[in-house]
């Protein structure tokens, strides 16, 4: 789409104050990777969007996008948010409802030269597939349209961040399907860092390289999507969605008459349902801790497809929960499994010893696909 | 017919909405979007101009700006004449009379805006000024050009502000509502009815104008 000559365009935030919407977090965030900002509704998950933004200015707040300052309070640097290149898709879009839709992007295109601001908004409205409702105004389009428009727009001042603010909220399952595959493809194309915010978990699955869990203002635990998901001790997230191992694999062979593919993942082989996917093809696989069986011998004779074997490397037993979290090491990924208390002590299970995890080939989720290149 | 009285109600109607669409833009635009403390007074003086008969508005009007008074005095040695009785002092009069009628309709329409879109603008890279002139006006603009109707609808109609503070000049404060009752005080009820359907006519176009453009801006929103 566009280069800039920006060697580091790394996003980096830190905001802390008390009240009265309490903050504290910091973290950062890379040129093509998504940080999923998740957590309840009112954890002040749309407030950060907006101190980047510069939309909100909170006590203390230090943001730096590549060699720019866009905010330091302790050096009394605040950029105004006409000045930072951020693109913002606001929760319900927030066209301009007087401005058809290219009017809308064309608004955002004034670092443009007048004569190129149309050629770009039909080029953007194009790369949304919009360009047959150009001439809408935003209450002639539907949800998902104007959904489309909103990006449009945010790209259209060529932003050194994307900000989406529960981007799909407004629109129905089959829209948000769509619209999350048309992101994913997109921020590949961008290479600006893209923060996300959302309580519906299936976003940070589908969409997110990176999350950070947001509760009450404070950042309850941050890191890439494939670690943080295995993390055992993650006690909001395993109340609000249940715990649940996610990585990458690719389609490795198919079997139509088995209906089944295989994939090959960083730790093996898995057998998963079909779903008419082309050889090479990666897929985001996420694997539910209650869907996995622990066992200490290899089974035979079982209906089950994947045999997994693995190490334990690590064993969490929260009081707060009747169930246990076994992290079992199979290959560099780690799985999750949740057994009953009763089950570790039955098995001996123990941090080092060596299991096999059993998974039904319907009980692994595939999330995220992404043809081959 | 006094065509010189309709001339001057015109011109006293146009001179209002020159010096009040500004102010109202500026000052209801304020009273939408900023939070102060204090606010709840000064929108209540902003609407007494709405409640006061007319005649205690020329009354302060007078007392304020009067030869004896220092603002008055102060006035007349700036300008070399004083406010009271001149087509200038009714013209400052009639403003303050019609301040509720500019600023409240514009509030209301700034006040339509939602925030989001107004933070949208700021993140499309537009500057204030260009978020007003681009996005706040054009969306706001069914309320400011009812603002402007009926402000001058209003000022043709005022009568007890002339009298107070105008007196009754031809040429200079005589207006239309003032000369009606000037020729039917001289029994001259045809000069009288003449203008008084004037009046009428202008009236009922000026609201039929206002129906008609905001029917046509109404459908671009959403």
């Amino acid at each position: 789409m566009w280069v800039r000559d920006v060697p580091e365009r790394r996003l980096s935030v830190t905001l802390h104050q008390p009240g009265p919407i309490p903050l504290d977090v910091e973290f950062a965030c890379d040129a093509g990777d998504v940080l999923a900002i998740f957590g309840p509704s009112g954890g002040g998950k749309t407030t950060i969007l907006r101190s980047i933004a510069g939309l909100y200015r909170p006590a203390h707040a230090a943001v730096r996008s590549g060699a720019d300052t866009w905010a330091d309070t302790d050096a009394g640097t605040f950029a105004p948010p006409h000045r930072r290149a951020v693109g913002f898709v606001f929760q319900e879009y927030a066209l301009f409802p007087h401005l058809t839709a290219a009017g809308n992007v064309m608004t955002a295109l004034g670092h443009r030269p007048q004569h190129e601001r149309r050629d770009r908004a039909d080029a953007l409205l194009n790369l949304v597939h919009l360009t047959e409702r150009s001439g809408r105004r935003p209450h002639e389009l539907s949800g998902g349209e104007r959904q489309r428009v909103a990006l449009a727009r945010a790209l259209a001042r060529e932003p050194s961040v994307l900000l989406l603010d529960e981007p799909f909220a407004a629109v129905d399952r089959t829209v948000r399907r769509r619209l999350q595959d048309e992101i994913d493809q997109l921020r590949r194309t961008l290479d600006i860092p893209l923060i996300l915010v959302t309580h519906d978990f299936e976003d940070v699955v589908r969409l997110a390289t990176h999350v950070l869990l947001l509760e009450r203002g404070t950042s309850v635990a941050a890191g890439a999507l494939n670690t943080l998901m295995s993390r055992p001790d993650l006690s909001w997230l395993r109340e609000a969605v249940g715990l649940g191992a996610v990585f990458d694999a690719s389609v490795a062979r198919r079997w139509p008459d088995r209906g089944l593919i295989e994939l090959a993942f960083e730790g093996g082989m898995l057998l998963a349902a079909d779903r008419d996917l082309a050889m090479g093809t990666t897929v985001r696989v996420r694997i539910p801790a209650r869907e996995v069986i622990l066992a200490t011998r290899e089974p035979e004779g079982v209906s089950l497809h994947n045999v997994l074997s693995g190490t334990v490397s690590a064993i969490h037993a929260d009081p707060a929960f009747d169930h246990v979290i076994v992290q079992v090491a199979v290959g560099r990924v780690l799985l999750l499994a949740e057994v009953t208390r009763d089950a570790i002590g039955r098995l001996g299970l123990a941090a080092g010893m060596r299991v096999h995890a059993l998974i039904k080939s319907v009980s692994i989720d595939l999330l995220a696909v992404q043809p081959p290149r | 017919m006094d065509w010189t009285a309709l001339r001057v109600s015109l011109w006293l109607g146009a001179g209002t909405i020159a010096i009040l669409l500004p102010f109202g833009m500026w000052f209801g635009r304020l009273l939408a979007f900023r939070q102060f403390r204090g606010k709840l007074l000064v929108e209540a003086l902003v609407t007494v101009p709405l409640v006061l008969p007319p005649t205690v508005l020329g009354f302060y009007f007078l007392v304020t700006f009067g030869a004896r008074s220092p603002l008055g005095q102060a006035f007349q040695a700036l300008v070399g004449e004083s406010l009271p009785f001149t087509f200038e002092g009714l013209l400052f009069a009639s403003a303050i009379a019609n301040v509720p009628f500019v600023v409240q309709p514009i509030q209301r329409g700034f006040e339509a805006i939602s925030a989001d879109i107004r933070d949208a603008a700021a993140c499309c890279g537009l500057t204030p000024w260009q978020r007003f002139l681009r996005i706040e006006v054009p969306l706001a603009w069914p309320s400011i050009l009812t603002a402007a109707i009926l402000t001058f609808a209003h000022t043709l109609g005022e009568f007890g502000v002339v009298l107070m503070v105008g007196g009754n000049l031809p040429g200079q404060t005589r207006t239309l509502s003032v000369a009606i009752y000037d020729r039917m005080q001289a029994f001259d009820d045809r000069s009288a009815g003449v203008m008084a359907a004037t009046l009428l006519v202008i009236a009922v176009a000026t609201l039929m104008a206002t129906t008609a453009l905001s029917r046509r801006v109404g459908p671009r929103r959403a």
